[in-house]
């Protein structure tokens, strides 16, 4: 083994090394079996739950409870694959000593968030393509109706698994061990579907409760989802009386922006800097 | 060793500067000073051990030259640059032996290696590394299922990985077994010889008198000696102690010349014999102790 003391090429390109970070992160996903049956088979599990036991009730608007709620379940999943997904990985990997390994080897942070995203994005896309299928032919839960609708649903989809997993690497940087981030980031998740209408008609909620969901992205990206799956005379039954759109994706968007803000001052590669 | 007041440093890449120079290097954490003036040099090529108890400011040290830990005060260059403030393409000069993981214990010791070599723009094949290391046969075998000291060779190879011209390790052996520590032995010999530029940090003795060209004794936060392994603490080696047994007691003369003690002892006796007589000399872990040990506490 000789020492190289020639002038050396540049490192590796941010795209370089966060396609590797890609495909890494997807085989250890792939890997970690717990976390690939909790991650697919929740979403699986809460329609099996509702559809069956409020399967034949049907909502004001006569939209029946399970197309209603595949909005939620969907939304949950995403939230699930994204935001709960990568906080508690980061903790976790910190813990470990890999992102010690990573600042080492001057890894760009914006490759690491990259590698995070993608990861995010595609095991989002395998969650969803098993959830849509079990409610299109178990439940008879139509699918989005045409192509404007798929739009819908595809941009609603990504922007939230997009916002949920940055602010998932931002939630990983709260103080204590990898368990109790853990614990935060689920108990915050839990509390946050109550107030985002996933388990029950969002216009039933108390209002103050309406109020709290609307700053977070759930319940943007729940609405969004219904807005792709229900039909269109059911928006006159939003909270708004319309799918806000426009509002969706502006709630959506700043998250992920202020989400990257909070990840650039706050991301640490350690658990404690003296 | 440079004992002069700090001047600024030169910033230069050539290769005639030392790999690491170190000048006043201070800090604290919570008001407890864990380096207090810390002064170093590392020569380039050679096998540096900076040796101490726990807690004397080892791991503290290897942090700052690494740039990942700031420094209150003092002085430092690693390869001609402030740690502080260099760039990816300075850290591609330097590698590491972390005792953290590498990227999961789901991937296995080949998947490991290729993932990293995504990393540098000069890895070396991870067929060369894994016979480097000793780890072909677990080539297949994932992280999670390796010992102890196949995980530390591994984390050798990731650490040299993309050719560094500098590599840092920090307690390497800790925790191995006698047959693994003399494998690690080896690999950092071989480092060596490849004219790569080894600082490492010890508590063991034997380690550092076995791979260092050059030992520096850290305690309290300083560094209070630096030289080869076998000049340590010249003065104190020095010192020898005659033993006698006298009067139902025993009697020990502190000297530096224990040859003029025996003369006047052996002339002073008049059967010719001495009951118990030795002539100790401090053995290199005696005079280590003597360095660590602050002035007025029992050793």
């Amino acid at each position: 083994m000789t020492v190289l003391t020639a002038a050396r090429p540049a490192p590796p390109s941010t795209a370089r090394i966060a396609l590797a970070r890609v495909g890494v992160e997807l085989r250890l996903f792939a890997r970690e079996r717990q976390q690939v049956v909790f991650s697919f088979a929740y979403p699986v599990v809460m329609m099996v739950v509702f559809g069956s036991v409020l399967g034949g009730d049907v909502l004001p608007g006569g939209v029946p409870f399970p197309q209603y709620f595949l909005a939620g379940i969907a939304a949950t999943g995403i939230m699930l694959t994204s935001f709960q997904a990568v906080g508690t990985a980061i903790a976790a990997e910190r813990e470990a000593g890999q992102l010690e390994r990573l600042q080492l080897l001057g890894t760009p942070p914006a490759a690491y968030f990259a590698g995070k995203a993608g990861q995010v994005l595609v095991t989002t896309a395998a969650q969803l393509a098993l959830l849509l299928p079990v409610a299109r032919y178990g439940y008879d839960v139509p699918l989005p109706l045409d192509l404007g609708h798929w739009l819908t649903f595809g941009w609603v989809a990504a922007l939230g698994a997009l916002s949920g997993t940055v602010l998932g690497i931002a939630v990983s940087a709260l103080p204590g061990s990898a368990s109790s981030v853990t614990t935060s980031v689920s108990a915050f998740a839990i509390v946050l579907q109550f107030f985002s209408g996933v388990f029950f008609a969002f216009p039933e909620l108390p209002g103050w409760m309406q109020q709290v969901a609307a700053v977070f992205p759930l319940k943007w990206l729940t609405q969004g989802m219904r807005s792709a799956f229900l039909p269109e005379q059911a928006a006159a039954f939003e909270v708004a009386g319309g799918w806000e759109h426009g509002r969706t994706a502006l709630v959506l968007v700043a998250w992920v922006i202020i989400g990257v803000m909070v990840c650039v001052r706050t991301f640490r590669w350690r658990r404690a800097d003296g | 060793m440079t004992t002069t007041e700090a001047a600024p440093l030169p910033i230069a890449t050539g290769g005639d500067t030392p790999a690491v120079e170190v000048r006043g290097l201070r800090k604290s954490y919570g008001g407890k000073a864990v380096l207090d003036g810390l002064d170093l040099e590392v020569r380039r090529g050679e096998c540096f051990a900076l040796l101490g108890p726990n807690g004397a400011g080892k791991t503290t040290t290897i942090e700052v030259l690494e740039g990942v830990r700031r420094r209150d005060a003092g002085e430092v260059a690693v390869l001609g640059e402030d740690p502080a403030t260099a760039g990816r393409s300075w850290r591609a000069r330097i590698g590491v032996v972390s005792q953290g993981e590498g990227a999961g214990q789901a991937l296995s010791v080949r998947e490991t290696l290729d993932h990293f070599a995504h990393y540098t723009s000069t890895p070396r094949s991870t067929d060369e590394l894994l016979a480097a290391v000793g780890l072909e046969e677990k080539a297949g075998t994932r992280v999670a299922r390796l010992s102890g000291g196949q995980r530390r060779r591994l984390a050798v190879a990731l650490g040299v990985q993309g050719r560094p011209e500098l590599v840092f390790l920090d307690e390497p052996t800790t925790g191995m077994d006698p047959v693994a520590r003399r494998q690690f032995w080896q690999l950092v010999r071989d480092l060596r010889a490849g004219g790569t530029t080894v600082l490492l940090t010890t508590h063991y003795l034997d380690e550092a008198a076995e791979l260092a060209d050059r030992v520096g004794v850290i305690a309290g936060g300083r560094l209070v000696e630096v030289g080869p392994p076998a000049e340590l603490g010249a003065p104190l080696r020095r010192q020898a102690t005659v033993r006698w047994r006298e009067d139902g007691g025993w009697r020990a003369v502190p000297t530096e010349t224990p040859a003029a003690v025996l003369r006047d002892l052996l002339a002073a006796s008049p059967r010719g014999e001495v009951p118990g007589l030795t002539v100790t000399r401090p053995d290199l872990e005696d005079v280590y102790l003597q360095l660590v040990t602050p002035a007025g506490e029992p050793r």
